[in-house]
This record gives C-alpha cells, structure tokens and sequence, in this order.
C-alpha cells in the first residue's frame, strides 16, 4: 500500500511510529473492512529461538560415525565417545551430554534434527550473517524486510489500519526478552511488538508500571508510562490473555536461573491464554565460543555446555507446559543461530565462525527423526575448513510456512523470493 | 538578597541542566563550551549577551496562484504596508517560520526561550490580529524587551497594535467602552488572581476608561490616538490600590493616563511575586511549594522590585540558585512541543538549508513547526488569552502535553526524524545518525557511545539493565556483552576505513537508527 493512501485513510486516528518504529500505540479499533481471509493454518503458532554469536553445530549434534575424525578435528574440545548422549534409533549421531532432555524429546518422537543448514557463500560476520538469517537474503543481497514480516505482511493486509479487528484482535507477532527483531520488519514497519523485559510483562499484569523513583522527575515519568501503556493498544488484550492462564507447568526452573525459560514461559501463558499471535521470538546469546567454550579438566562442562543445557531444559519445560495447558498440538518450534562453528578447535579451547550447522524443530506436530547426513570433511584438513551446507535455511522456512502455516506455494515464493524445497520435518 | 546561591559541582550534569531549561534542547559544543567558564560566567552570557536581532522574515510564499509584485523573492517583505486577501495569509505563514527557524538557529542565550515565555503571557494569536505586519511588529516588541525592564514591556504592550486588535484596545471609546485590555492587564498580565491580588470589577472598568481612545491606522500599520475618543474624566480606583484617581487629561496628553496607570499596578508587590512564580514555573517545576515560595519566589521578588522590575537580575539569581541545580529538579519538566522538536533539531545539529536557499529553509522550518502544532502548541496562537494550559492548569500542569494522542505523536515524530526525516525539492532533513555518533569521544565502544548518548540526550539516567538491553539486543544484534563489543567495534572502525563497504555500512547505519529511535521513543526523553 502505498504511503498516501495509508494517511489518507487514517485521518484523523491518532498514527503510531509509522517507519521501522518500535512503538506500536494506539490505533484505534478499525472497521473490519476485510474480514480474515487465513486458511485452516491460522490458529498455529510458530516459535523462533535465535541462538545469538553462532552455536557450535558440531559440539551439539555429534557425528559418532565419523567420531575419529570428529576427535582428530578437535582434540582438545571434543566430547568423549562414551559421553555423548545416543539417540534412539540411531548409531551415527548423537548430542552434546548437557541435553538430556532434548534427547528424550527425540526419543518422543517430538525433535527434528535437520543437518547442514545454510547458504551458499556463507559470510562469517555476526551482523551480517545475522541479516541474512532474519531477512532471509541471498547473501550478497541486502533486504529491508524480514522474512517474518513478509509472510505477516501477506497474511494480514491493510496492516496496521484494519487492525485490531475481530479476525485479529492480538498482535501479529511477539518479540520477548529484546526488542523487535529485523525478522518482523514489514514493508513499512515492524509486524511485532516487544515484551522486551519480562518483568514489565508481569508488572503490566500485575498493572504496575515500571516504577520511577520518588521524585519530581519519577512521578513525572510514571505518568508517561501510565500514558505509554494506555496508548498501546494490545496491552488490554495481552493482560487479558495472561490472565486466564493461573497455573503453568511447575517444572519451570526458579525465575532469573534460566532466561530463556522464563520468556518461554510467558510465551506458553500467552499461547493458552488464546492470542491468536502467529510468531514468538525469543532469544539467547553468548554462543561465540571463541575460546574456553569447555572446562579443560572435563570437556562435557564449560560454557557451552551450559548454554545447550539451558536450551535444553528451557525448550523441555516449554513443551511440557504446552501439554500442560493442552494447546501442544498448536505450537511448533524451531532454533536457528547466525552461523555454525569451524570444523577444528582452536588453540584457546574454542572456536571460530563458521558456516552450516544443524537446527531443531519441536513440538507435538514434528516429525521426529534426523533430515540429512552427519557432516563429512576431507581427511586433510586446514583451519579454514567449514560443514558444507545440505539445505538451505530458506527451505526450511519453506517448510514451515507451507507444512505448518499451509502457505500457498505462491505465497512462499513471493516471501521467500524462489521456491525452496519442503523438508518433511512436519507430521501429515 | 536572591534565593540562596548554589556554590557544588560544575560538570556536564549542571551545565545541561541549565542549557536545557534556558534554550532548547543541549548542543554538545555548548556544553563543552561552558564547561570551561563558571557558573556565574555561564549564566551571564547567556542572560547579558545582545546578539543582533534575526533579520526580518523574507518572501518565500511565491506560488503558482501568487506572486508578490512588490516584494522580490527572498526580500525582507516587513517594509511593505500594502496588504491583501493574497499576501496576509502567506506572510502570517512566513513569519511563523522565521519565528520557528529563530529559535533553531538561536545563539547561546536565553533570548528565544524568554520570547516565548512573553509570548505565553502577553498572548496573541495570528488567527485574530490578522495583519502579518502587526504579528511580525509584537514579537520584535517581544524579542527587544525580552530581557529589559517588566514594567517598560507593559507599557510598551498595552498600545502595541497586535494587542490592541486581539483583546479589543482598539474599539475602546468613551461612548462604548471595551473593558477586554483593562481586565486581562491584572487578571493576566501584572497582578494576577493569586490570593494576593483584590483588584475588583471597579478597577477593570476604571482602567478600561484609561486605556480609550487608541485605533489602529491601517495606512501606516501603527497605533494611533484620538483623543475624541478617550474618556477625560477622573478614574476612581478601589481600595487595592489605596483608592487612587487618575485625573483625567485632556487631548494627546492623555495617553500620560497609561503610563500612570502602569505606576499604579507596579506599586502593589503582588506584581512582583506574580511574575516570579511564573517565571519559575517556566524555567524550574509546576509545583510551587511553601518552601519554595519562601526561599525561592519571596526573595526574587523582592529583587525583582528593588530593581524596578528589571528582569536579568531576577534571572540572574534564578540560575545561579542553590534551587535551580538541586538535583531533585533535573528531568523534573515535561518538554513542551517546542523542546522537543526545536530541541531535537539543535541537540542533534539537524542541517537545515541556508539563507540563500530561503524557500527549502522556511519550507523545513514550517513542516518542523507544524510537527509541534500537532502536538498542541502552534507558536503566534496560543490556545486562548491565558496562554498554553501547560503553564497554568492545576494540578496537571506539563503534564497536559503528553496524551494518548500525543504521545504516539511524539514518537512518531522523533522515529521520523531517526529514519528519513522530511524531504522537499530532493533536500532533506533529519538525524545523520553515524555523523552524530561519531561526534562521541570513543563511538568504537559499545558501552561507552551508549551511556555518552544518554549523557547527551536524556536529563534522567536510565539503569544499566536499560543500557545493557540496547548495547546487546541493537548494537550487538543479541550477541552478549563485554566479550562481543569487539564486533560493534570492527563495525564501526571498518566504517571509517572502508566507507565503501555497503553491507557494513548498512549494518552500522541500521544499529544506530534502531538505536536512536529506542532511545528517543523511551519515556525518559520526554523529560527535560
């Protein structure tokens, strides 16, 4: 739409942060001009975990097949033999011990494991690597939207202005624990909103606004608060939503222990608590492994290890409040990271940036099972050697959309650019 | 005599504060500036300096329906006294631009801020003077005694013609009089309706009796007196001002009446303490406490009297004041629409075009200008004779700029500024985000840039979880702190070497815009 006709027909309705902005306040409820025209894929939900600074593929989805070699490429950090945990059914791969959970999530049959993914030419800079994952961008192209927001974009038209309606009254996606992602930039601004702390959310359901201090400038600043929060119009809908969840699971570790687990939690309340909002984003940093990613004395502990832990207990606890609060079946997650990590350790007890590496897709709706090989490298290796991509990240997006959205193939294309290749990761 | 002098620290923190309040918005050059000169030295610069007024409003209303044929583009259009359906309108349009553009451009004093303080409390409104001339000719009245003598002001005022067109001074005679002037000089512009102001409805017909015989001459576009209009007799005053009379005169000697009336009011000290707690609601907080009252307004007022009304000592003493820079008052204001958008322009050092590219410069000046419109304040026309709620209202006060209408508004307008800001003929303007950040001492350091643009923009810190948000979750795009700023510093430095490399360009540009417009979208921001 163009620019002129979205003022035109929005006077005199107070507008929002109009270009890239992150504030989303106070668009009046809008006719319902166009009534919801989604397909039956319109109640799932879809969880992105970014896994932020490039998880190390290698040191989480083992490849026992290959393990001398995989032993060979990294002495000094690879995970004994003995030590890495089996996955049912299968001989040649295995996880990082400090999962598990994820383990028994695969044993469930509710974890896809899918091998090598990436893109051609990769780029080994965080940032830009990282556009590349949120925009969905070839990689020497640059892209202003995201892939998220494209799909929203098509989806939902005539957003913001026809928004909230009865179709959908929630907003279209939520970013907790940052602020919104590029993945949720639309054509003109960002598709989402931000729970960027999770303590505001649980003081905008306790209807507590951050306190200020007591002063001149506190109490002045509460007011704008107060103001900021009444002006943003899906502050009512997410209080309601939160509100009619009272128990969750209790398998959640203690608050401040695990971050990502408690925005997977708010993230679960939310769902059960009936928003019709299609994406969630969460996320997590501190996998640039560059040195000391293990414990010298026992290379199953160490820094990585406790990341992957966290991530295993935290998407664990998740898919078990989901079942808990019986809206499973409508959730599917996945976790992706801007890079992999190169083949061989370094000399730090580390890693460098990397290229392909796996990703997990979960929930009840998942196909369990591994897509793809364990990765294969020349015998004579150098220290620039990266894992080969199998499959593209866009695929997998593919995927998703057209598996689990029930996106027309034509919609996909034109969010994605081309036409990707389905990964049966998504049960039917 | 003053409020008790402020003897602490002389850092970044004070020197803000007062630019802050005294101007609009901080330049970083300012600050650095006044770092190196006391506080005193400070202050009296930007209260005793007499820069040269602006120079008059230009032609830059040409258009495909209108052309001046007497004032050439780009050409001081103020000595013209030809006036039309065709030229009033588009000259009224540009003298608010020249207005809005002289406080953008305004130099390091206070004298922009106090013209519109004058503005705020000798209102007019362009809707209603109706004469370019006449609205140009009040501010340069308000601009020449912004910093002179109170008492000389409202002589000066009361025969100016845009007053007498907009409160009916005009159309006062003896046979009909207009009581309008008469009541609004006490009630609004001298003694007030505070508890200690009796004036009674006897003193606003007696002074309307004053104040007849003024018209307006719109040949030469000046007031004028006919003293067959004004009223000769005697006017009897009520107790509050001890009963005096002011005998009536007699031809062009009567308009002496005005000045004895002007004596009159000035005699009562509720004057004095009227205008001292106006100002001080301008300049410090809304809130005037009984402490407050004691130890600030009292003793101001006092020198405002023993000064004879003279207004730079009271400031003086105002901004050299243990009060004014007692910590519990920075951030303690609500920026008005001007503080935010003229403020932003400044502290940001938005480029506008210059004076040889007039009609792109008044363009962007009226655009900026219409932004602060819509967030309820559109300088020349207060909402009414009493000036902006904002400085007035109990028990809101500032806090009535910010609504569910404008607070949207606001972010709307600093996110527009951030993103592509506002374009005419292929010029634009707006926040060069990587320019601005390089300004900064150590831009390479995320930590560092983070809290110097809080430093620079907020008057309220922020907690360091805040700070920690923005470095990880924009300028590091999720990576972890600490051990991840190298790559926000590879970034940047790569900027520099290598400016050709798009990808990193666009990477460092898009942080910096997400970053700014977090910044300026925070609640904080709207704090001065």
């Amino acid at each position: 739409m163009k620019r002129r006709d979205f003022f035109k027909n929005t006077i005199p309705i107070v507008l929002p942060a109009l270009v890239n902005g992150f504030s989303l306040r106070a668009w009046a409820s809008a006719p319902l001009l166009f009534p919801p025209t989604r397909g039956p894929g319109e109640d799932r939900v879809l969880v992105l975990i970014q896994l932020s600074g490039g998880n190390d593929g290698l040191n989480t989805v083992i490849p026992l097949e290959y393990y001398a070699a995989y032993q060979k490429a990294r002495p000094n950090i690879a995970i004994p033999e003995e030590k890495v945990l089996r996955l049912e059914g299968l001989e040649g791969t295995g996880l990082h011990p400090a999962m598990p959970e994820m383990q028994q999530l695969f044993g469930e049959g509710k974890l896809a494991i899918l091998q090598g993914i990436g893109y051609p030419q990769p780029n080994f800079s965080h940032f830009r690597a990282t556009d590349i994952w949120l925009t969905g961008a070839d990689a020497g192209q640059i892209i202003p939207t995201g892939w998220a927001g494209r799909y929203l974009d098509l989806s939902y038209p005539r957003w913001p202005q026809d928004y909230p309606n009865p179709g959908m009254p929630d907003p279209l996606a939520i970013q907790i624990g940052s602020l919104v992602s590029p993945a949720l930039q639309g054509p003109t601004l960002t598709m989402g909103m931000a729970i960027s702390n999770p303590n505001s959310f649980y003081e905008l359901i306790a209807d507590k606004s951050a306190t200020a201090s007591n002063t001149r400038a506190g109490e002045q600043l509460s007011y704008i608060r107060e103001m900021a929060i009444k002006t943003d119009q899906y502050a009512g809908v997410i209080k309601r939503a939160a509100q009619r969840v009272t128990r969750q699971s209790d398998k959640y570790p203690a608050t401040g222990k695990n971050p990502l687990a408690d925005q997977l939690k708010i993230v679960a309340r939310l769902i059960a608590g009936g928003l019709k909002t299609r994406f969630y984003l969460v996320n997590m940093g501190g996998f640039d492994t560059h040195a000391k990613q293990v414990e010298t004395a026992d290379v199953t502990t160490g820094n990585h290890a406790k990341l992957l832990a966290r991530l295993s207990e935290a998407i664990h606890v998740f898919q078990d409040d989901l079942a808990f609060l019986q809206v499973d079946n409508k959730v599917v997650g996945m976790t992706f990271s801007e890079f992999g990590r190169r083949i061989q350790s370094n000399a730090s007890g580390g890693t460098d940036h990397g290229a392909a590496a796996p990703v997990f897709v979960f929930g009840t709706a998942v196909q369990g099972g591994v897509i793809g090989t364990n990765p294969v490298w020349p015998d004579k290796l150098t220290v620039n050697d990266n894992i080969s991509m199998q499959y593209d990240f866009r695929a997998v997006y593919n995927s998703l959309l057209e598996k689990w959205f029930l996106a027309a193939p034509s919609e996909t294309v034109s969010v994605l650019q081309k036409d990707y290749a389905i990964l049966p990761f998504i049960k039917g | 005599m003053g409020p008790a002098r402020y003897k602490g620290k002389w850092e970044a923190v004070q020197v803000s504060h007062l630019l802050r309040r005294t101007g609009f918005g901080v330049r970083m050059e300012d600050v650095a500036y006044f770092l190196g000169r006391s506080p005193k030295k400070a202050v009296r610069e930007l209260i005793l300096t007499d820069y040269p007024l602006p120079a008059p409003p230009v032609n830059n209303y040409n258009d495909d329906k209108y052309t001046d044929a007497e004032i050439a583009p780009g050409s001081d259009w103020t000595v013209s006294l030809k006036y039309d359906g065709m030229n009033n309108g588009r000259r009224k349009n540009s003298f608010k631009s020249w207005w809005f553009g002289s406080m953008i451009g305004q130099d390091r004093s206070i004298r922009e801020k106090m013209v519109l303080f004058w503005h705020n409390h000798f209102v007019t409104e362009t809707n209603t003077v109706d004469n370019a001339l006449f609205c140009y000719k009040y501010n340069v009245l308000l601009r020449q005694h912004a910093l002179g003598n109170f008492k000389e002001l409202v002589k000066a005022m009361t025969t100016e013609p845009a007053m007498l067109r907009y409160l009916n001074g005009y159309a006062n005679t003896k046979k009909a009089p207009d009581e309008n002037y008469g009541r609004e000089l006490q009630e609004l512009f001298t003694v007030g309706k505070g508890q200690g102001s009796q004036y009674s409805e006897q003193d606003v017909k007696a002074a309307a009796r004053v104040l007849t015989g003024y018209t307006l001459n719109y040949k030469t576009y000046t007031a004028s007196f006919d003293p067959k209009r004004h009223d000769e007799g005697d006017k009897q005053f009520s107790a509050y001002y001890d009963n005096h009379v002011i005998k009536g005169l007699k031809g062009v000697e009567a308009t002496g009446e005005v000045d004895q009336l002007v004596e009159m009011i000035f005699s009562r000290e509720e004057v004095s303490h009227f205008i001292c707690r106006k100002l001080y609601r301008w300049f410090v907080y809304h809130d005037i406490d009984k402490t407050t009252e004691k130890n600030v307004i009292q003793p101001l007022a006092a020198l405002f009297r023993k000064k004879d009304y003279s207004i730079r000592p009271v400031l003086e003493a105002l901004f050299l004041s243990r009060h004014f820079f007692d910590a519990a008052n920075y951030g303690c204001m609500i920026k008005s629409p001007v503080d935010l958008s003229v403020g932003l322009c400044r502290e940001f050092g938005v480029v506008f075009p210059g004076a040889a590219e007039y009609a792109d410069q008044y363009g962007f000046w009226e655009q900026v200008r219409n932004q602060a419109a819509a967030l309820q304040q559109n300088i020349g026309d207060p909402p009414n004779v009493a000036g902006w709620q904002a400085y007035y209202q109990e028990p809101e006060y500032d806090k009535l700029w910010i609504s569910s209408d404008t607070l949207p508004r606001r972010n709307q307008f600093t996110d527009r500024m951030v993103n592509n800001g506002f374009a005419r003929n292929g010029k634009k303007i707006g926040i060069d985000v990587v320019a601005f950040a390089a300004r900064f001492p150590h831009p390479e350091d995320p930590d560092q840039l983070i809290a110097d643009l809080v430093t620079a923009l907020f008057s309220v810190p922020l907690t360091a979880e805040e700070l920690q948000l923005m470095k990880t979750s924009i300028l590091l795009s999720g990576l972890v702190g600490k051990a991840s700023d190298h790559y926000w510093t590879n970034a940047w430095q790569n900027l520099q070497q290598k400016p050709d490399d798009s990808a990193n360009r666009n990477a460092v540009t898009n942080k910096l815009k997400a970053l700014f417009r977090h910044l300026l979208d925070k609640p904080e921001y709207q704090l001065m």
